[in-house]
C-alpha cells in the first residue's frame, strides 16, 4: 500500500537557517532518502520551492483564473513530499518519523486511494 | 433463555468474538456487522434451542457464515470470498479445537484492543470504539455516555472504522519496542472510561456506574493478557480501591460525602483486598513504577487507615512527591499540597498552592479555591475562606459539587455570623 508523506515546515524559520545548518539538513535528507531506497519503500520524493512561488488556479465558467500563492495563511507550509510503500499505517508512521523535517515541522500521512 | 441473559453472554464474549472474526475475515467493518447479525440470530434461536455449550464458538461460527453471506450478496471481493469458503470447509475441524485455542483468541482480543486504541485515532474515537467493539456496548449506550445522539455516534463509529480500513491501521499487537508506549495509550483510554464513570463532569448517574464497571473489566482483561506489567496492575488496583469506596461516597439524596466523613464500614472489603494484593505486585515489578501504581499505593494507604486523621499522611505526601516526578501535572501538585497540609499544617499547604497560582495553573479548576477555602477554614481565617468558597462555586459545574460548596459556606456563616 502506498502513502504520501507531506512535509510541512515553517518557511520563515527555515529561511533563517545558517549555511552549516542548511548543509547538515541536506545531508540528513540525503541519508534518509538513501535508507528508504535501500529498504525498498521509496517510490518518489521531492523538495518544493517556497510557497511564495506558488500559483493557485481555479477554472470557473470555462475561464482559468490563476492567483498568487496558496489559498490559506497557515503557520506551516508544504515543503516537500515522499511517496512510499508500507505494509500498514504503523510502518508509514515509522518511516515518517525518520524524515529530518519531522523534528522541526510536521508530516501528514495520507493513504493513496486505489480505484478498483 | 431470557433475552437479558443472552445479552449478558453477548457482552462478555463480544470483544473476543469480534477479535477472532477480524483475524478470520480481515476486515473490521465486515466483522462488526457479521457479529451483529450473529447476535440477532442468537436472540432468535437460543430461546428455543437453549444456549449452546460453547457460546463463543457458536458466535464465531455464525458470524463467519454471516460474513460469507454478506460477501456473496454483494458479489464483491470474489477472491476473498473463495478464500473464506475454502477455509470454512475446515470449520468443523476448527470448531472442535476452538475451545482449546484460548491463547489465540486471547491474542485476537489484545490485537483488537490495540487497534481500537491506535494513536492515529482521536481519543474520543478510541474511547467510543473500545466501548462498542471490545465491551460490546450497543451504539445507543455509547452515545449516551458521550451525551450525543445515537445517529451522530453511529456516524462517528463508521468514520472511525473507515479510517482503520483505508489508512490500514494494523490489526496486531505492537512490536516489543513500541508495546509500552502503545500500552500507555490503551491505559489512558481505560482510565478515561473509568473517571467518566467515577466522577463524571456531567450527565446522568446510572449510566456512569456501568462505565466504571466496563473500565474495570477492560483492565482485568488486559492484566490476564499481558501479565506482570506494573502499569496494568497499578491501574486495575487504583480503580478497584476507588470503586470500593462507592457505597460511602454519597447520601441517598445524591449529596457528596468527602473522604474525611465517609463511613468506612461501608467500603467494599473484597475489592480492597484484591486491590491491595495488586498494588503489592505492581510495586514489586522491577524497574520504575508506573504513575498508576503510585496512585494505587496512595489509595491503598487510605483504604487501610482507620479514619481520616489516623491516615499515614507523611507516607502519602512522600508518594505524591514521587508521583510529581513521574507525572508532573498541576492536579498532582494540588493533591500533594493537601497531603503536606495534613503533615506540616494548613499554612504550608497554602504556600504550595500559592506557587501553583503564581504559575497561572488550574485557573478554571473549582477544586483549587475549594482546597484553599478548607485550609483557610482550618486556620480560622473565615472571611478569606468565605471568599474562596465563592470562587469555587463560580467554577463548579456539577450540581452535587455545588451543593457541597453551598453547605460548607452555610456552616461557615452560621458559626461566624
Amino acid at each position: 500500500m502506498q502513502y504520501l508523506l507531506l512535509i510541512y515546515q515553517n518557511e520563515a524559520e527555515a529561511a533563517q537557517l545558517s549555511p552549516p545548518g542548511r548543509t547538515k539538513m541536506m545531508d540528513e535528507y540525503r541519508a534518509f532518502t538513501h535508507s528508504i531506497i535501500q529498504g525498498g519503500q521509496f517510490k518518489a520524493g521531492d523538495a518544493l520551492q517556497p510557497s511564495t512561488t506558488a500559483t493557485t488556479i481555479r477554472v470557473r465558467e470555462g475561464k482559468t483564473l490563476p492567483t498568487d500563492g496558496p489559498f490559506a495563511e497557515t503557520r506551516e507550509q508544504l515543503a516537500g513530499y515522499y511517496l512510499v510503500d508500507a505494509k500498514s499505517l504503523d510502518e508509514a508512521i515509522a518511516i515518517a518519523a525518520r524524515i529530518p523535517g519531522a523534528h522541526t515541522g510536521s508530516i501528514e500521512i495520507r493513504p493513496v486511494r486505489v480505484f478498483s | 433463555m431470557l433475552v437479558d441473559s443472552i445479552e449478558i453472554v453477548f457482552r462478555r464474549e463480544a470483544g473476543r468474538v469480534l477479535g477472532t472474526l477480524i483475524r478470520l475475515i480481515g476486515d473490521f467493518e465486515l466483522a462488526q456487522e457479521s457479529l451483529q447479525e450473529a447476535f440477532t440470530a442468537a436472540l432468535e434461536q437460543w430461546p428455543q434451542s437453549g444456549t449452546p455449550d460453547n457460546p463463543r464458538a457458536w458466535l464465531i461460527h455464525v458470524g463467519r457464515c454471516k460474513s460469507i453471506d454478506r460477501l456473496r450478496r454483494t458479489m464483491l471481493q470474489r477472491r476473498t470470498l473463495l478464500d473464506l469458503e475454502s477455509e470454512a470447509q475446515n470449520e468443523l475441524v476448527r470448531q472442535a479445537s476452538i475451545a482449546d485455542c484460548d491463547d489465540e483468541i486471547g491474542d485476537d482480543l489484545l490485537r483488537l484492543i490495540f487497534t481500537c486504541c491506535h494513536p492515529a485515532l482521536s481519543l474520543e474515537s478510541q474511547v467510543a470504539l473500545t466501548l462498542r467493539a471490545v465491551c460490546g456496548l450497543p451504539t445507543q449506550a455509547v452515545a449516551r455516555a458521550f451525551l450525543i445522539s445515537p445517529e451522530t455516534m453511529a456516524q462517528r463509529l463508521v468514520r472511525t472504522q473507515r479510517k482503520i480500513r483505508l489508512a490500514r491501521i494494523p490489526y496486531e499487537t505492537p512490536a516489543l519496542a513500541m508495546l509500552d508506549e502503545r500500552l500507555d495509550g490503551v491505559l489512558a483510554v481505560i482510565y478515561l472510561v473509568f473517571t467518566e464513570g467515577y466522577a463524571s463532569s456531567s450527565g446522568p448517574l446510572l449510566m456512569r456506574a456501568e462505565l466504571a464497571d466496563e473500565a474495570v473489566r477492560l483492565a482485568r482483561l488486559l492484566d490476564s493478557l499481558l501479565p506482570a506489567r506494573t502499569a496494568v496492575q497499578g491501574l486495575l488496583a487504583l480503580m478497584l480501591l476507588h470503586r470500593a469506596r462507592n457505597p460511602a461516597r454519597a447520601t441517598p439524596e445524591g449529596d457528596i460525602i468527602l473522604l474525611e466523613h465517609q463511613d468506612r464500614q461501608l467500603w467494599d472489603q473484597s475489592l480492597i483486598a484484591e486491590g491491595l494484593t495488586l498494588v503489592d505486585r505492581a510495586l514489586r515489578v522491577p524497574g520504575r513504577p508506573s504513575g498508576y501504581a503510585v496512585q494505587a499505593a496512595i489509595a491503598a494507604l487510605h483504604a487501610q487507615a482507620k479514619d481520616y486523621r489516623d491516615t499515614d499522611w507523611p507516607q502519602i505526601a512522600a508518594l505524591y512527591a514521587v508521583l510529581m516526578r513521574i507525572q508532573p501535572t498541576p492536579v498532582i501538585e494540588l493533591n500533594h499540597a493537601v497531603a503536606v497540609s495534613m503533615v506540616d499544617g494548613p499554612a504550608r499547604g497554602l504556600q504550595l498552592i500559592e506557587a501553583l497560582i503564581a504559575r497561572g495553573e488550574l485557573a478554571d479548576y473549582h477544586l483549587l479555591p475549594a482546597v484553599q477555602a478548607e485550609l483557610l477554614r482550618r486556620l480560622g481565617q473565615h472571611e478569606q475562606a468565605h471568599d474562596r468558597y465563592h470562587a469555587a462555586l463560580a467554577l463548579a459545574q456539577l450540581e452535587p459539587e455545588r451543593r457541597l460548596i453551598r453547605n460548607r459556606l452555610e456552616q461557615l456563616t452560621s458559626s461566624f455570623p
